[in-house]
């Protein structure tokens, strides 16, 4: 079995990289106007839920944390993991080509790494096959009696 | 200054050093023990598409009801909940440059090794080598 994603999984594994990395950096653009809090201003947490950057980022979080859970519930989650690391990439080259930021030799380095990583898992199959003993279907003992047939 | 004090500055460097890693550690951990979890969970339930209960934004009534009743979510969820505070002590005692590049790293070595072990997840030398990039590139990115 080869399981080949369906296009609206790769939809979804897309939102993963997505979601992630600009909800973070909605997140601390945010943080960054309410300013640092400690455990003697908690109320100014209650303030930073009416900031518009807050409340995208959370909107967007809740939508990584969705999507992060549908792609475990069809692939492994060494799988899945490189694509979350490709938030970051997302992240630094949002930094690059939007806000002009300067890139260093260490990062372009690091945004290659992380995009082979995801070239090597995506070779692959997305999800492991072993007999689930939840399901009688697939039984260990069943499987060997009929290996093979049927698949 | 007496002759004691460079050899108390090296013990007092050395307990901070340890006090540092222990919570990087206990973030990271924290993060596997959760994320391994919720795989598991998430795994069992299998594809949440066939557990949807009709058309539209109710039929994703079955998949939420389903993953909230799942014991292993919850506590995995619990352990993401107690990492997140972890992260927060951690980043009190710990520079951001070190503890976000260093929590992410070890969290995606030790999530192979989790769930090779724990998932039964087939870690071929590709996976491998996937997270050993990830792990390394997440440390240049954040340089």
């Amino acid at each position: 079995m080869t399981h080949r994603l369906k296009p609206s999984q790769y939809a979804i594994l897309l939102t993963v990289m997505l979601t992630a990395s600009v909800g973070d950096t909605l997140l601390s653009r945010g943080m960054a106007q309410i300013g640092p809090v400690d455990l003697h201003h908690l109320p100014l947490l209650f303030h930073a839920l009416a900031n518009p950057y807050i409340i995208s980022g959370i909107v967007l979080l809740i939508g990584f944390f969705a999507s992060y859970m549908t792609a475990l519930s069809w692939a492994d989650l060494t799988f899945v993991m490189p694509a979350t690391a490709f938030g970051y990439v997302v992240v630094a080259l949002l930094s690059r080509f939007w806000l002009h930021e300067h890139l260093s030799l260490y990062r372009w380095a690091g945004i290659v790494l992380i995009v082979c990583a995801v070239g090597f898992v995506a070779g692959g199959p997305s999800r492991t096959e072993h007999p689930d003993p939840a399901h009688p279907s697939s039984h260990p003992n069943l499987d060997l009696m009929d290996s093979g047939a049927g698949r | 200054m007496t002759a004691t004090a460079p050899a108390t500055a090296t013990s007092l460097l050395q307990t901070h050093v340890f006090r540092e890693w222990s919570a990087i550690l206990t973030v990271a951990a924290l993060a596997i023990t959760g994320e391994v979890l919720i795989a598991a969970a998430m795994r069992r339930l299998g594809d949440l598409d066939h557990l949807r209960t009709g058309p539209g934004i109710r039929g994703y009534l079955g998949p939420v009801r389903a993953i909230l009743s799942s014991p292993l979510f919850l506590t995995g969820a619990l352990c993401m909940a107690l990492n997140f505070f972890a992260m927060l002590y951690a980043l009190s005692i710990v520079d951001l440059s070190l503890a976000a590049p260093a929590t992410a790293s070890l969290t995606y070595i030790g999530n192979a090794a989790a769930a090779k072990v724990f998932l039964r997840e087939n870690v071929d030398r590709r996976r491998w080598l996937a997270v050993l990039f990830v792990a390394i590139g997440v440390v240049l990115l954040a340089k």
